[in-house]
């Protein structure tokens, strides 16, 4: 057992440091930092600098455009990528659909649409939940029908995240009959978002935020060879992908990076004539969620070393869903108290940069209530916490 | 002992119950938070045609004589609906400053207008700095020779925006965080020297950051250097308003939820017959009536001891923040996506049990005030 970073590792840290100095703006960084919402432009512009510098897809195999970084190597460049303020690349053409196309696709299907993910030409978006179909997902009704060297959609698509920007969706659609607990019955298909018999319905959270939409498919005919793999085979798929996503689905090094900062906000803000840092009661529940995260960061870690190692990830993978969205939304929460009586004002165009008024409270703090808002999405999304548990149980505990 | 209501109490209770049912259903809420004012005039009349503005105010002040357990009664009821009209800062706050520290001309001057619905008032206490240190005071009196101005800034004054007549805690003595020296101070709202930057609340109640640069006064009211007990209790009032609030606002969370793990189907079976979630809603139901009991013991105990118990009112505040935090979450997430939407009330709801356990002083602060008493 070996903690140390060899020396190739510590040269691999420099190097992303010194990129990210040079050539992470500073103004995107400073949003990221501040939970600030970035614009598609301000994303593209990003994952361009990624693509130009080759570390778009840092999951990718070399053969396609990925950067074969090992997970240590993963491990290092997102912790510096957090530090920096470096966004999240969208994770739904690079993380999501490419490794199904790279897996499962065509050659067509590879040449056709891989590069412009790679790139960021293209954006992508996800169609899995519907009204009926939470984490019953299998449950989904929206139907495929094959009418010669075309299928025809008809249904409903909810909670497709920034689907309003999106070019591109990738869809689990129903191609076998109508029955609620037939998974062999759901395909994989990629659907052009411009078809105008699209339309994209926004929905509002209670952040005040347009990021998730309705994706309504009305007679939608899209072409056969647009569908990936086999017919029937959708599930099977879509199962594959949310495996192979376990690595960074903690977000450990951003839940770090908060902390840090935290302690800056806390440390800067007075508690009458003293500081808040100096409040017992409050430093403890800070400290609480951090050695939370430090024992969650070597859960992490235990995976990456079993993967690195040609092992299959064990149970402590399950974990790292559940207790890495209970810590963002504990260090939200942290936030918001910190804050005070200026986690209240509700003062968006305030963080606009042609917002000339005068500024409501510290940034930090008059965002606070905004983000422990929007991310209590994340122990329902991608699966939520309750199915997760249940996964646990089920395929770890044999319960 | 008899915790049942006496006839006076349940007809107030039936009148704003029937009002949140009938006239303050989510769209006619979502309707207010989007007008010009973010709350509704009409309501604001009804509220004093009705009485309601009376009610915290003494009989020979021309009020209804309400008692705490009243006041709990309205507020509760209030809670189930989210009402956001200003009840708490011009009536419970302002009006209540007015009535316990006021002269009898004071007096004359401003209850039968706020009674009436006619003037809307604002209490500007908190600052940048102070936190929920009401000792902790850097806005200051001075005197010229045209009187005393004020200077400095208040945060986060509810229903600051709106106002006519802002009531100013100043320093007139001491240092920053003295005990003595804070005085309270009627202020034209409208004076050119008074800048507000007015805005809604995550949930949904208007406010205003407020900047004065030497600010005449319209008059003092109490007495120099000894408003901060005065302060304390009608912050603690306010509490007592808060937490009653937070009850009704929990119920209606524990009953959406409910509804929906009854109906909503995922598995070919409700989401309400796995027993994993079930054990949760009863958790719920637990720390609603758990925060329903401690209300009632605090508001009791105020009553008994002529309006203030401090370590009553803070036990209650940190009993109903533990709840209110509780159920809040685990209503969002019961509900799933739909819960994190704009469209359903839960989400409303999940954004004012956050804002009240924050308000007046945290939950931490509450428990340690408990503590120390």
């Amino acid at each position: 057992m070996n903690l140390n970073f060899t020396s190739e590792e510590k040269d691999f840290q420099q190097e992303v440091q010194q990129f990210l100095q040079q050539k992470l703006p500073k103004d995107i960084a400073r949003k990221t930092k501040s939970a600030l919402h970035l614009s598609k432009e301000e994303c593209n512009e990003w994952q361009k600098i990624l693509y130009k510098q080759g570390w778009a897809a840092s999951n990718w195999p070399v053969e396609h455009g990925g950067t074969g970084w090992t997970p240590t190597q993963k491990y290092i460049f997102a912790n510096e990528c957090a530090k920096a303020g470096g966004p999240d690349v969208i994770p739904f053409g690079l993380k999501m659909v490419a490794p199904i196309i790279y897996t499962f696709g065509s050659e067509e299907q590879k040449q056709r649409f891989l590069p412009d993910i790679l790139a960021s030409n293209v954006w992508w978006c996800q169609g899995y939940s519907e009204t009926g179909a939470g984490s019953d997902l299998a449950a989904m009704k929206t139907t495929a029908v094959k009418d010669g060297d075309e299928y025809v959609v008809n249904g409903t698509k909810t909670w497709t995240t920034l689907g309003q920007h999106a070019d591109w969706i990738f869809c689990l659609v129903r191609t076998g009959p109508p029955s609620t607990k037939n998974q062999e019955a759901i395909s994989f298909l990629l659907i052009n978002m411009h078809d105008p018999k699209i339309s994209v319905s926004p929905i509002i959270t209670i952040d005040g935020r347009h990021e998730v939409n309705e994706v309504h498919f009305d007679g939608v005919r899209v072409p056969a060879n647009n569908l990936i793999g086999t017919e029937g085979q959708g599930w099977t798929y879509a199962k594959v992908l949310l495996t192979h996503e376990r690595t960074g689905i903690a977000r450990v090094a951003i839940s770090k990076d908060r902390l840090v900062q935290l302690k800056d906000l806390v440390k800067a803000s007075p508690n009458g004539e003293d500081s808040l840092i100096n409040d017992a009661v409050f430093a403890q529940k800070i400290a609480n969620v951090e050695i939370d995260l430090l024992a969650l960061e070597y859960t992490e870690l235990r995976t990456l070393s079993a993967l690195s190692t040609g092992q299959a990830p064990g149970p402590e993978s399950s974990i790292l869903k559940i207790v890495g969205t209970q810590i963002i939304q504990a260090i939200d929460e942290l936030y918001v108290e910190a804050a005070g009586y200026y986690a209240m004002p509700f003062v968006p165009f305030q963080f606009h940069e042609e917002f000339e008024g005068q500024h409501i409270g510290p940034d930090m703090a008059t965002n606070s209530s905004l983000r422990y808002f929007n991310n209590r999405k994340t122990s329902i999304y991608g699966g939520s916490n309750e199915i997760q548990t249940n996964i646990i149980s089920k395929a770890v505990l044999g319960l | 002992m008899d915790f049942s209501l006496s006839s006076e109490q349940q007809m107030i209770q039936d009148s704003v119950s029937r009002f949140i049912l009938n006239d303050y259903d989510f769209d006619t809420r979502r309707k207010i938070l989007g007008s010009a004012t973010g709350y509704s005039q009409k309501n604001w009349n009804m509220f004093a045609e009705l009485g309601w503005l009376m009610l915290p105010f003494a009989e020979e002040d021309g009020g209804l004589g309400g008692s705490i357990v009243d006041l709990a009664l309205v507020m509760e009821e209030f809670g189930k609906g989210m009402v956001v009209e200003p009840f708490i800062a011009t009536a419970v706050m302002a009006g209540g400053l007015i009535a316990s520290a006021g002269e009898q001309q004071q007096k004359d001057d401003y209850l039968p207008k706020i009674m009436a619905g006619e003037l809307q008032m604002a209490f500007a206490y908190a600052e940048p700095q102070s936190r929920y240190h009401l000792n902790n005071v850097k806005c200051r009196a001075s005197k010229t020779d045209n009187g005393l101005v004020i200077s400095g800034q208040k945060s986060v004054v509810l229903n600051g925006n709106h106002a006519d007549t802002l009531i100013v805690a100043a320093r007139t003595s001491g240092d920053t965080s003295d005990k003595s020296g804070i005085s309270l101070f009627l202020v034209d709202a409208n004076h050119p020297s008074v800048k507000r930057e007015g805005y809604a609340n995550v949930d949904g109640h208007q406010a205003a950051d407020i900047w004065f640069d030497k600010t005449p006064i319209l008059g003092l009211l109490g007495k120099q250097d000894e408003a901060l007990p005065i302060i304390e209790n009608i912050i603690d009032k306010a509490t007592l308003a808060i937490c009653a609030e937070a009850v009704g606002a929990m119920q209606i969370a524990h009953e959406r939820t409910l509804e929906y793990a009854k109906t909503r189907k995922q598995f070919g079976r409700t989401i309400g017959s796995f027993q994993a979630l079930q054990h949760r809603m009863v958790n719920m139901f637990m720390e609603h009536q758990q925060a329903k009991s401690i209300l009632l013991m605090a508001a009791l105990k105020m009553d008994s001891n002529n309006g203030s118990d401090p370590k009553a009112l803070s036990a209650a505040k940190s009993r109903i923040g533990k709840a209110a935090n509780l159920v809040a979450r685990e209503a969002v997430q019961i509900h799933g996506g739909i819960g994190m939407t704009d469209e359903i009330d839960v989400g409303h709801i999940f954004k004012r049990l956050t804002t009240i356990q924050f308000l007046f002083g945290s939950t931490d602060v509450h428990t340690r005030r408990f503590a120390s008493l």
